[in-house]
């Protein structure tokens, strides 16, 4: 492992504190990014991942708890000592300046010659597609260009840390798809450390080294895409990352005939090998009885033999079939990669493999097992 | 614009004029007056055929009145200045005490700020002689009765919460993150404050000072009770024209003309930003 770049100590922040509408928007935020890394805040509205980037660049103070960047303590610092560059989410340009102006003002503070600002300047307006509005001023540009270009006022910086606060929000879906690539390109060729705020794990998964999810101000897990999807830390994180979305049930686990059984709603039962689960995890589950199974829609088979079903829908959208479909007394969702031809009402026959069954407490959420082996 | 009909047209145009006519008519009126005797305003029926006379404006200027009655010493001049100093000096101490206020406003929500915002608007609302009575015996008290620091303080009743107000909606029409990307690209507190969020308001508080320069320069009755002769803005000198030998119509009509000459100017050369301030200010406040 590289060096620590920055260093998020039991951070805590807490609006209005001492009245009764007090909010705890961050709880004991512990996170360490590398240098040279790129991490991504990910979570729903409200969940504290901007409240954590705005302490970082110092536009909210620190309720309880230490910022460290590149050794230094900043969480005291005014934001402009702290050696972060930050992109915004809205509209953040300088209206009586051009674009160029706008983000050559960057570079001011590194007084560095005419001739090299510009060069810098136009380079970061190629990565950006911007080259061809660099003289125009921000009122008269749409949004999506705006926001690039205060993106690019952000990158054109050389700072201890990067803050991207939404950066493509505003961006049509494939100029969002094709910036992701070059950014990062950029990002990772000049060693820049960089911390996304967002709420398309898409744009997490495409442009992170590692993605923080946080949910209620509590960071849920924080792990690379791989990871947090083939073995989430909770129920939350399990249900969030992935789309559609993992299929949950309640079951109760038991051992009938020599069969390692979850027995979900509707009687309908999900008979395993019990070898297909290490003993010790058998015996914790047993012990647990109740639990809750996560399932997700890609690892949803679909088999004559398997447990029954009714078809709610079926869409082909163009390179994959969803079928929904009632089960066990809730519905599930399945994903296929073929086009299948099904209409509402049809029986299917529904099989999951044990390697992708997720368990989870049913009480707190936390994971117990992903496929066979202990979590 | 394009699909209004002839009519429309023509109506929209009869409408404009005559209310273009009901506003201007009083202002067309009184600079004819001025420019006559007062046997030729006080005929009956008045005509607009006169002889025009300059005899008013020379009067006002030379600070004498010839009368039938006989001379008669007039401050004009010297209320005219106290008028330009009063107004110019109670608009520069609201917009210094004002602008940063409403700032702070803007951008700090913090505990009770609503309420002090509040307040100083309802300044606006109490009748001004409420608070006039037991100023002037505290002034007396105080020394400040008949001085310029005096009233200037006094006038700060009509200039600072139409500032604060004014202004406080330009300043949060900025986008916050504006000034935020300036301080993190290494500014301080008070350079963002002078550079990004004064410049940007720039038009806001404008307006809210031209406004806040009409108001004084025609407040009446702050002058009258707590200024003696000689510290008296026109709006209260332009009282010395009923002469015990009757009203000087003709140089009152001057003095009105010259008195609301500065505004009137002010008015014109601004109204852009006046318009765009008080539909704002009022809007978002």
């Amino acid at each position: 492992m590289s060096d620590t770049a920055l260093d998020l100590q039991a951070v805590n922040k807490i609006y209005n504190p001492r009245s009764r509408q007090a909010v705890h928007a961050v709880r004991d935020l512990d996170l360490k990014v590398d240098a040279g890394e790129i991490v991504a805040l990910l979570g729903s509205s409200g969940c504290g991942k901007t409240s954590t980037l705005r302490m970082i660049a110092g536009f909210e103070a620190v309720t309880s708890g230490a910022i460290v960047l590149a050794g230094r303590p900043i969480h005291t610092l005014a934001p402009a000592r702290r050696r972060v560059a930050m992109a915004f989410e809205g509209y953040s340009l300088y209206p009586p300046l051009t674009v160029r102006e706008n983000i050559a003002f960057a570079l001011k503070s590194e007084r560095i010659d005419q001739t090299e600002a510009t060069a810098r300047v136009d380079e970061i307006a190629r990565l950006l597609d911007i080259t061809s509005i660099l003289d125009r001023y921000p009122s008269s540009i749409s949004g999506g260009q705006q926001q690039r270009a205060g993106l690019g006022r952000a990158l054109i910086r050389k700072a201890d840390l990067h803050l991207l606060d939404e950066p493509m929000g505003q961006l049509e879906p494939q100029l969002r798809a094709h910036l992701r690539g070059r950014i990062k390109h950029f990002i990772k060729e000049r060693g820049l450390t960089a911390i996304l705020v967002t709420h398309d794990q898409t744009e997490a998964n495409a442009l992170a080294d590692r993605i923080a999810v946080m949910e209620d101000g509590e960071l849920q897990q924080f792990d690379t895409p791989d990871v947090l999807r083939q073995r989430p830390a909770n129920l939350f994180t399990g249900t969030f990352i992935g789309e559609p979305p993992m299929n949950v049930f309640d079951a109760d686990a038991a051992e009938e005939d020599a069969r390692f059984v979850f027995r979900l709603g509707d009687g309908v039962r999900l008979a395993y090998d019990p070898g297909a689960f290490r003993p010790d995890l058998r015996e914790t589950i047993l012990a647990r009885g109740r639990v809750t199974l996560g399932v997700r829609p890609h690892s949803v088979r679909i088999a004559d033999d398997g447990a029954e079903a009714t078809v709610d829908a079926s869409q082909w959208l163009g390179d994959q079939t969803h079928i929904a479909a009632r089960f066990a007394g809730t519905s599930i969702v399945s994903v296929r990669h073929d086009r299948m031809r099904l209409e509402r009402g049809d029986t299917i026959g529904v099989r999951v493999a044990p390697e992708d069954l997720h368990l989870f407490d049913t009480a707190t959420g936390a994971a117990i097992s992903h496929g066979g082996a202990p979590a | 614009m394009e699909h209004t009909s002839a009519l429309e047209r023509v109506l929209r145009g009869a409408a404009l004029s005559a209310v273009v006519l009901f506003f201007m008519f009083p202002i067309f009126w009184i600079v004819l007056m001025s420019f006559q005797t007062n046997e030729t305003i006080l005929r009956s029926p008045p005509s607009m055929v006169f002889e025009p006379t300059l005899s008013n404006y020379v009067a006002l200027i030379t600070g004498r009145l010839e009368t039938q009655a006989g001379s008669l010493d007039i401050d004009f001049m010297r209320n005219l200045m106290n008028s330009v100093i009063l107004s110019v000096s109670s608009v520069a101490l609201a917009l210094v005490l004002g602008v940063p206020a409403a700032y702070a406003f803007a951008r700090h929500k913090f505990r009770g700020s609503e309420d002090i915002a509040f307040t100083l608007l309802s300044f606006r609302f109490a009748p001004p002689l409420l608070v006039l009575l037991p100023l002037t015996l505290y002034f007396q008290q105080i020394g400040l009765a008949d001085t310029y620091v005096g009233l200037v303080w006094v006038y700060q009743l009509i200039c600072l919460p139409l500032i604060l107000w004014i202004v406080r909606g330009y300043f949060e029409d900025i986008s916050p993150d504006v000034e935020h990307a300036y301080r993190i690209a290494g500014h301080g507190w008070g350079a963002t404050f002078m550079k990004i969020a004064l410049p940007l308001a720039g038009p806001g508080i404008a307006a809210a000072g031209l406004l806040a320069f009409i108001f004084a320069w025609n407040n009446f009755i702050f002058a009258l009770v707590l200024a003696s002769a000689d510290k008296q803005p026109v709006t209260v000198g332009a009282l010395a024209f009923v002469t015990a030998s009757g009203i000087q119509y003709g140089q009152i009509a001057a003095a009105v003309v010259l008195s609301i000459a500065p505004t009137l100017a002010l008015a014109l050369y601004a109204q852009r930003y006046l318009v765009e301030g008080l539909s704002l200010g009022a809007v978002k406040g």
